[in-house]
C-alpha cells in the first residue's frame, strides 16, 4: 500500500510541479534527467527550464542520469508527512540519518538546490492549522 | 492612514582593535538591566535577534546587545580583506567577544548564542568565567558530525552561494516554524558575503572541536544553559546532550518543533523556553 502510494506520488510531479509557476520559475536554469529511487523502483525525472517533461518509471537496463535521490517507500512517505517527524523533515536530514542517499553530479543539484527540493517535496500532505 | 511605528531598537558602530587590525562593529541594543550579549549564527547577523531586542519581557530587565561579527551584516571586513580567505578561529571568535564587552563597559554580562555562538560560549565558559554571570548556549555542542563533506560548495563561482546557503539553511528550520520568521531566516542566509559562511564554518567544523577539554568547565563558576530544538540536525539535541553529560551542572533541555535557529524561525515558541531560563539568571543576580 505504502508502495504504491509512494509510486503514484512521484508519478503524479509533473502535475504538481507544473501547475506551480514560481517553482517553475526558480527553476528555469535547469535541465537534466535525475532519478528518484523508492525501494525497488527506479523513476526517471526529466526536467526542461523547471518544466517536469516527463517522469518514467524502471526498471532501467543502462539510463544516464545526472543525480540521484534514493530511499526507501516508507521513507518518502515519511518525507511527506504533513508534519514530518525530526530526521524525515529534509533531504539532508534523511541523508544524515541514514535512510536516504545523494549520488551523482551534485553540481545542478547545488547550484538548484531550492528548486530541487520543492520539487520533491511537492507531494507534501498540507498541514492543518 | 496608520501612525508611523518605531522599534526601541538603536543600532550604532564601535571601533575596535581585533588581530592587531582595526575594525568597525555594527550592533543594536534595547532595554535596561542586566547586559545580555547574543551571538548569531553562522554566515548571519544579528537581525536574528530582532525579536528578543523588541520582547518587553525581556528588554524590562535585561539590556540586551546584538553585534554583526566582522565580515557580516553591516559589519564591514577589515581593511585589506580582497585578498584574504576569511577564516573563523576559536581564538579570534573569543578575542571579538571579549573586546566588545570590554568596549561598552558591560559588567560580567550573561551571553546567549547560537549555533558558532552557542559553541563559542562552552569556550567563554572554560576560560572567562568569571567574566560572565551565566552562558546560555542554544544549537550548542562540543562536537557534531558533519552532515555534508565539503564546504567548498559555498564558494564556488558555479553555484550561487547565497542561494545555496539558503537552501541548505531551509532543512534546519523545524516544519511548524511561521512562514514569515521561515523566509525572513533564510533571506538572512541567502545576503552572506562570498565565503563569509564557509569562514564560519572553519570554527564550527574544524577549529570547533572542544570535546577534550569541555571537562574542565565549572558551572560552579559561571552557569551554563545549553537548549538545542529538536529538528536540528546539523546540531541535534543528542549531540548537545553528550556535551552536557561531560559537563557536571550544566543544564540542557531539548527544544520540540524548533530547529537550528531558535530566536529567529519561531520567536514566539522559543521565549517560552528562554523566559525561564533569563528568570533564573535575573534572580540568581539578585
Amino acid at each position: 500500500m505504502s508502495q504504491a502510494e509512494t509510486h503514484a506520488s512521484i508519478l503524479s510531479l509533473p502535475h504538481l510541479v507544473n501547475g506551480d509557476a514560481g517553482l517553475v520559475r526558480r527553476g528555469r536554469y535547469l535541465t537534466a534527467t535525475f532519478l528518484i529511487e523508492a525501494g525497488d523502483t527506479e523513476f526517471l525525472v526529466r526536467v526542461v527550464e523547471g518544466r517536469l517533461a516527463a517522469v518514467e518509471p524502471g526498471p532501467f537496463l543502462m539510463r544516464p542520469w545526472t543525480f540521484a535521490l534514493r530511499a526507501s517507500a516508507e521513507t518518502w512517505q515519511r518525507f511527506w508527512d504533513a508534519t514530518p517527524a525530526p530526521g524525515y523533515h529534509d533531504l539532508f536530514a534523511m541523508k544524515k540519518l541514514g535512510v536516504a542517499r545523494i549520488e551523482g553530479d551534485l553540481v545542478p543539484l547545488m547550484a538548484n538546490l531550492r528548486y530541487v527540493k520543492d520539487v520533491v517535496a511537492a507531494p507534501r500532505r498540507p498541514r492543518r492549522s | 492612514m496608520a501612525e508611523p511605528v518605531f522599534e526601541p531598537i538603536r543600532g550604532t558602530y564601535v571601533h575596535l582593535w581585533l588581530d592587531g587590525r582595526p575594525h568597525r562593529l555594527y550592533f543594536e541594543e534595547a532595554g535596561q538591566g542586566i547586559p545580555l550579549v547574543c551571538l548569531h549564527t553562522a554566515g548571519a547577523d544579528g537581525r536574528q535577534f530582532r525579536h528578543l531586542l523588541n520582547d518587553e519581557a525581556i528588554t524590562r530587565h535585561y539590556r540586551v546587545l546584538a553585534f554583526d561579527m566582522p565580515w557580516h551584516g553591516k559589519s564591514l571586513p577589515p581593511a585589506g580583506w580582497q585578498d584574504e580567505e576569511y577564516r573563523l578561529t576559536t581564538r579570534g571568535y573569543v578575542e571579538l567577544i571579549l573586546a566588545f564587552c570590554d568596549a561598552l563597559g558591560l559588567e560580567r554580562p550573561a551571553v546567549l548564542g547560537c549555533s558558532i555562538g552557542g559553541k563559542i560560549v562552552l569556550e567563554l565558559a572554560r576560560l572567562h568565567p568569571e567574566r560572565f554571570r551565566a552562558l546560555i548556549g542554544l544549537e550548542s555542542a562540543a562536537y557534531q558530525p558533519p552532515w555534508y563533506d565539503d564546504t567548498g560548495w559555498l564558494h564556488r563561482p558555479d553555484v550561487h552561494g547565497g542561494e545555496l546557503s539558503g537552501a541548505l539553511m531551509s532543512g534546519l528550520i523545524a516544519p511548524q516554524s511561521p512562514d514569515e520568521t521561515r523566509w525572513e531566516t533564510l533571506w538572512g542566509y541567502m545576503q552572506g558575503g562570498p565565503g563569509v559562511f564557509k569562514g564560519d564554518l572553519h570554527f564550527y567544523r574544524v577549529d570547533g572541536d572542544f570535546r577534550d577539554r569541555i571537562g574542565q568547565i565549572d558551572t560552579g563558576r559561571c552557569p551554563l544553559y545549553l537548549l538545542t530544538g529538536e529538528y536540528d540536525f546539523s546540531c541535534t539535541p543528542e549531540d548537545t546532550r553528550l556535551t552536557a553529560e561531560k559537563i557536571p551542572g550544566a543544564r540542557f533541555t531539548a527544544m520540540t518543533e524548533i530547529g537550528h535557529f531558535p530566536m529567529a524561525e519561531n520567536p514566539a515558541r522559543f521565549r517560552r523556553y528562554v523566559l525561564p531560563v533569563l528568570d533564573e539568571i535575573r534572580a540568581a543576580s539578585r
